[in-house]
């Protein structure tokens, strides 16, 4: 028997279509041979599986067929996906969708103004804080730029005969003075008067407009040299907060003020003068600025105007610098000394003005 | 649990409906056209409503209504069958765990299906199912490569259950015993197939 004899008796077997001799037959072959018996078994489970695949796929066919008579007739309706389920889930979720919109607008709108209202706000600020501050920095330099200018002028005294006037202080006792030489500047004559009113002429022997330091020789026969300077020139740095005070002819009259050291630096960190806070004029430009000790620690230079109070004196160590240039460019004031001790360190003040005064001049140009 | 269940349908339905049920289960067990159609008009909107409002389209509500009527079709052709609630709750109780089923292997959702509607387990007819649909797949992959005209021939006797003289016919054989040679050809072919695939599946 081959395999296809014997699957056709099988699927006969199974299907019922054998005689009954033939199943009688079939039946006992079965139980004599396994292979055989497998094979029914087999067959079997195949043709039920046949079967079943058959039935599904009927079914399946059957479905679709009802699927579209029902719609034809109404029974179900089909709700199609796309545009139509868009629809659907828009009137289902409209409510919901309304919610969340609301509740997402106002949040945007929250956080929007949130930070329209803080955080913008306070940069902003700042900027246009230090925008004006660049302003206000730039005006300020400009301003006080003509007024420092303007100061160099209005320091000195606009004295009847003289064109110009300061301040000016002895650094050598035979007769060598020193003032700034704004006030000195363009002057085609100077003299220097002493507290007494005695006028003695000048002359202009060194001027450094970078430093604002004029030395000026009193060239007068009336003109007593004196032994020593009550003073010393200080040759080291300052300290903050020492406290000062000013000799100078803001009039006529020798006029005293005292203050404090409050800056080491100049305007805008101009390292070769300092700030005191002291009460000057016009016509205190080239005075002496003292520390306690009796020592000169800068010359009285210029004035901020659009600030109380802010004078700037040169550093008394460029008065060293100042000689030695003009030793160097001029051979003839070799033997200038200036005076490395005060004779006044514990003198009271009263009594180291007495002294200073005598040594101050007020210095005139013509 | 089969006892609560129908306990339930009892207070919802009349005993007439239960009776009139179990006719439609039967009629479906014997691939009757008019209980299908029945099943369809009666319980499709249900499931076409569940599978939408679940992010799902037309065409999933569709595959899924009917791959749970394949499953109470089964039900109702096997020996132990016993529907222990009404059709309505069953179908619906399957289509919710075939869906959820798909969202998961789908990741879409590991959420659950919140349902209004009453539902019964249906888990143990689930994995008979799953066993099933896999033995369908091997039929059909094994039919899908035997060729023409091996397929069309096999479907025609055994799907479409022709006798093998209208066959001879249809397919152009000299007689129907030279179509059942044919035949028997491709069914052991198939069969090798079918079973290379059901071992290894197994």
């Amino acid at each position: 028997m081959d395999d296809i004899s014997l699957l056709d008796a099988a699927e006969r077997y199974l299907r019922g279509e054998m005689t009954e001799e033939e199943r009688i037959l079939f039946e006992e072959l079965r139980k004599n041979n396994a292979d055989v018996d497998q094979l029914v078994v087999e067959h079997h489970f195949f043709l039920d599986e046949m079967n079943r695949h058959a039935n599904i796929k009927n079914l399946r066919s059957t479905f679709h067929d009802t699927h579209i008579a029902l719609l034809k007739e109404g029974s179900i309706r089909e709700i199609p996906t796309g545009k139509a389920r868009r629809i659907y889930l828009w009137t289902r979720y409209k409510r919901t969708i309304a919610v969340a919109a609301s509740i997402a607008g106002v949040t945007a709108l929250l956080f929007s103004g949130m930070v329209t209202v803080l955080t913008p706000k306070a940069d902003k600020n700042q900027v246009e804080v230090l925008g004006r501050k660049l302003d206000i920095l730039e005006k300020n330099q400009n301003h006080t730029n003509s007024e420092l200018r303007d100061v160099k002028h209005k320091i000195e005294i606009p004295g009847t005969p003289a064109k110009f006037g300061g301040t000016g202080f002895l650094i050598d006792a035979k007769g060598f003075l020193v003032t700034n030489a704004h006030v000195v500047k363009n002057a085609s004559r100077v003299t220097v008067q002493n507290r007494t009113g005695l006028e003695l002429n000048a002359k202009t022997i060194f001027v450094d407009d970078s430093l604002d330091i004029a030395i000026l020789k009193i060239d007068d026969s009336l003109f007593k040299a004196l032994n020593t300077l009550p003073y010393a020139i200080k040759k080291s740095s300052n300290d903050l907060a020492e406290p000062i005070y000013t000799l100078g002819y803001p009039r006529d009259e020798i006029v005293y003020g005292e203050g404090y050291l409050s800056a080491k630096t100049g305007f805008n960190g101009d390292t070769l003068t300092c700030q005191i806070s002291v009460a000057a004029n016009p016509g205190n430009s080239g005075g002496p600025v003292l520390n306690k000790n009796g020592e000169v620690i800068g010359i009285l230079s210029t004035r901020q105007v659009a600030a109380e109070g802010v004078v700037f004196a040169i550093n008394s160590k460029n008065i060293f610098r100042a000689l030695d240039q003009m030793k160097r460019t001029d051979t003839t004031y070799q033997n200038i000394k200036l005076p490395g001790n005060s004779a006044m360190k514990s003198m009271e003040r009263v009594q180291q003005v007495k002294k200073v005064q005598e040594c101050v001049y007020m210095v005139k140009g013509y | 649990m089969g006892y609560q269940s129908w306990h339930k349908c009892i207070n919802t339905d009349l005993v007439d409906s239960y009776k009139q049920e179990q006719e439609l289960l039967k009629a479906l067990a014997v691939n009757d056209k008019k209980a299908i159609e029945r099943i369809y008009a009666d319980n499709y909107s249900l499931i076409q409503n569940l599978i939408l409002n679940n992010s799902g389209t037309e065409e999933d509500a569709k595959d899924i209504f009917q791959e749970a009527v394949i499953i109470l079709y089964e039900k109702s052709k096997s020996d132990s069958f016993e529907l222990s609630c009404q059709i309505k709750t069953y179908i619906y109780s399957v289509s919710r765990r075939l869906w959820l089923k798909r969202l998961q292997y789908n990741r879409r959702y590991e959420a659950e299906i919140a349902s209004l509607v009453e539902i019964v387990p249906v888990e143990e007819d689930m994995e008979e199912h799953d066993k099933r649909s896999l033995q369908f797949g091997m039929m059909e992959k094994a039919m899908s490569s035997i060729g023409e005209p091996c397929k069309s021939l096999l479907e025609a006797y055994y799907i479409n259950k022709k006798s093998m003289q209208e066959i001879a016919e249809n397919f152009g054989y000299t007689n129907a015993d030279n179509a059942k040679n044919q035949k028997y050809k491709c069914l052991l072919r198939l069969k090798k197939l079918f079973f290379a695939q059901y071992k290894n599946g197994n």
